[in-house]
């Protein structure tokens, strides 16, 4: 044993010394060679036997990733996509709300039937059954039109032309191009968004497109701006353009979270995550055709049921937890009167109050609650409830003394806030760091303190 | 070699790190590995082969996905499995790293390059690396239909001529040209042909650095199946592989008898 260690020490020792002869250019001397070999192979057995009469792909790469109009595509391209996620979503997410509310009814009347006692009815059916029909009626069509969509992109090969468009920026920022590709799958969920990560090779880089992904509004998310924007924005204006400003206001705070990823991006780099960006392929694949059972496999089976079993799995019992607080009195009020008249303050000074403050609390396992927790507080009822019309709602919010200011604050804070518990467990699993979890959570929260503060104090010096 | 694995305890000498490299489970006879550049097909391919018979994971102590499936051909049962998509195997990438170790430890019965056709030279870069590790190479010259389209031909004989390896054009999204590339896996992996890859020739320095080591490697190591490339992979100062001969993983390779010998 100890024999055959020393032959290896020695030809260690001259691998060393032929190393050092060698020189540092051992690598492009190696990859020169290869290259060589792999034109003359080619020469050999590779025939360009004519030019087709049109290069459509080139012709397509110089308009897509124009300098100028390069990014008017990008958001066009953004706006069309939401326009037709929300849109399209409208009308069978009403189908399914009433749907699930007229089976609700018929499962109260069986559970009184078969002697279920008041507590145990609405805990199960107001509560736990009530999260779940929310979050399957507010999610899954909004999803099953945005991911399919975002796929089509993806195997058309438009995907990697953003990232190409979008290189330039991440360079600036000292951060891997290949963060735009994590970026649009956090459009669809932030947890799937952070595992992305994993094709970018630099710790370094992959570290700022985890802590950065929550930006990116996720499904939980868009519902609650869609809401938003639609109920206080595009109310404002004439009917015919409801739906353009509606979709014009999503995409506006869509950018701002694109903004506010290249400026951490660059507050990361510059800081705590210094170093030179790192090299890398970026590859602009021809573009196919694309392959619609595929399209439809990855994007409704892997991604759409996988989210959306996700989300349930934690609407679930945070359904339960709000029909509790709802449900137990201490003294003469519900736990719930409790939580938000403390709550309030803290909630006033942000430009919100405390209704949607405990939201947000109740709402750490799964983002998409939160607009029914509010909704239910506000109507002091004792359970989550569906407002079928818009109208209703925004005289609803309006009675609770919401303005144009708690709107945008909302929604900002939403945009801004932290990644929910499935996200922040990912980023844990994938960094392995306490330490990166705990900023990834602070970080975002600091930041939507600040911006949501500042725009509060702002609204009241204007007034 | 590949018959030993169809019992699922192991042998007591094959080596641990192969074990673990291909994770033994199911029934099979060989293990086929699936290389090559991103955007290649090389998914479509691996679908095509496996239909569902698949499943993922991760690869052992690394976060990057690893897709096993099987398949089988002329009453042989394969497992094959996809290497992360790589333009070389010659850098740091964890990617990388994982194709190279797996293509030398792990080694598989036969390892199918995909291809993109129309840009062939791009590929064969790869191509000419995993022939450097092993004579077990099929290339599979996928979207062939898009290179027809550019005006692209491919002579796959003389192809196969300059590199010695089998070349099949294919188009796996319409099943074109896959049976052809299964029979050619399956005569490279049972043994039934043996193709003798024509290497790239280094320039004159580092070819006499390697004709130094060579020979001592192979004092070391009699079986060691791929001399050149440990020889360049310690010149570029791969600590994987230093660590490799040290801890006599290396040396794994002259127990196992039915691995061919590569000549220089």
């Amino acid at each position: 044993m100890n024999e055959s260690s020393n032959v290896a020490d020695k030809l260690l020792n001259d691998v060393r010394l032929l190393r050092q002869k060698l020189g540092s250019d051992l690598h492009d001397r190696l990859a020169g060679a290869l290259y060589h070999r792999a034109a003359q192979v080619s020469a050999v057995g590779v025939h360009v036997t004519g030019r087709p009469a049109v290069d459509w792909d080139l012709g397509a790469d110089k308009i897509l990733t124009s300098r100028w109009l390069g990014f008017p595509i990008m958001i066009f391209a953004l706006m069309a996509i939401l326009w037709l996620t929300i849109q399209g979503a409208n009308v069978p997410s009403g189908l399914l709300a009433d749907f699930f509310f007229w089976l609700e009814g018929h499962l109260e009347t069986g559970m009184k039937a078969i002697g279920s006692p008041w507590w145990l009815t609405g805990f199960l059916v107001n509560g736990v059954y009530r999260g779940l029909a929310w979050v399957i009626s507010v999610m899954l069509p909004p999803m099953a039109i945005f991911f399919p969509i975002f796929t089509f992109l993806e195997d058309i090969g438009y995907l990697p032309r953003v990232s190409f468009n979008l290189d330039r920026l991440f360079r600036w920022c000292g951060a891997n191009g290949k963060q735009s590709l994590t970026m649009g799958m956090g459009f669809g969920c932030n947890a799937a968004g952070v595992t992305s990560c994993r094709i970018i090779d630099s710790p370094r880089e992959r570290l700022i497109a985890i802590l950065t992904n929550n930006f990116m509004l996720c499904n939980g998310r868009w519902p609650t701006i869609i809401l938003l924007a639609t109920v206080f924005v595009a109310a404002s204006f004439n009917p015919a353009w409801s739906g353009i400003v509606a979709t014009a206001t999503v995409v506006a705070v869509t950018l701002i979270g694109v903004a506010v990823t290249f400026a951490m991006s660059k507050f990361l780099s510059s800081t705590v995550l210094k170093g030179e960006p790192s090299h890398f392929f970026l590859e602009l694949p021809p573009y196919r055709k694309p392959n619609l059972l595929r399209i439809f496999h990855r994007s409704l089976i892997d991604r759409t049921i996988y989210v959306l079993g996700r989300a349930c799995v934690t609407a679930a019992p945070a359904g339960a937890v709000i029909w509790l607080l709802g449900n137990i009195n201490a003294g003469d009020q519900s736990l719930m009167a409790y939580a938000i008249s403390w709550l309030n303050p803290i909630g006033q000074f942000l430009g919100m109050d405390g209704v949607i403050l405990l939201a947000y609390i109740v709402a750490i396992p799964a983002n998409e609650i939160i607009v029914p927790t509010m909704i239910m507080a506000y109507m002091a009822g004792t359970r989550m409830t569906e407002l079928d019309d818009m109208g209703e709602l925004a005289t609803l919010f309006h009675n609770n003394g919401w303005t144009f200011t708690t709107a945008i604050c909302m929604m900002l804070f939403s945009l801004l806030h932290y990644p929910c518990a499935t996200t922040t467990w990912t980023i844990y699993r994938e960094t392995g760091s306490v330490k990166w979890t705990i900023w990834s959570n602070l970080m975002p929260l600091i930041l939507a303190v600040v911006v949501c503060a500042s725009v509060a104090q702002l609204s009241r010096w204007l007034n | 070699m590949g018959n030993c694995n169809s019992c699922s305890t192991g042998c007591s000498d094959t080596a641990p790190n192969r074990t673990a490299l291909v994770q033994i489970g199911g029934v099979y006879d060989y293990v086929v590995a699936l290389a090559g550049n991103p955007n290649t097909g090389k998914s479509t391919v691996f679908n095509y082969l496996t239909g569902l018979h698949q499943h993922t994971g991760n690869w052992p102590g690394k976060t990057v996905a690893r897709a096993e499936g099987f398949f089988t051909q002329a009453d042989t049962r394969y497992k094959l499995i996809d290497l992360p998509g790589t333009y070389s195997l010659m850098t740091r990438s964890v990617d990388e790293e994982i194709a190279r170790d797996f293509i030398l430890f792990g080694r598989p019965d036969c390892t199918v390059v995909v291809c993109d056709a129309t840009v062939l030279e791009r590929s064969l870069h790869l191509v000419l690396q995993i022939m450097e590790i092993t004579n077990r190479v099929v290339v599979c010259a996928n979207l062939i239909d898009e290179a027809n389209r550019k005006m692209i031909a491919l002579e796959a004989r003389a192809l196969e001529a300059e590199l010695g390896v089998p070349v099949v054009p294919t188009s796996a999204r319409r099943g074109h040209g896959m049976d052809h590339l299964l029979q050619h896996i399956h005569e490279v992996a049972t043994g039934a042909a043996l193709p003798q890859p024509r290497r790239a020739r280094l320039d004159d320095e580092i070819e006499s650095a390697i004709g130094l080591l060579v020979p001592q490697l192979l004092q070391m190591i009699p079986n060691l199946p791929c001399p050149r490339w440990v020889a360049m992979r310690l010149l570029a100062g791969d600590e994987r592989m230093e660590q490799a001969l040290r801890s006599g993983e290396l040396a794994e390779f002259s127990k196992d008898p039915a691995q061919e010998l590569v000549l220089v």
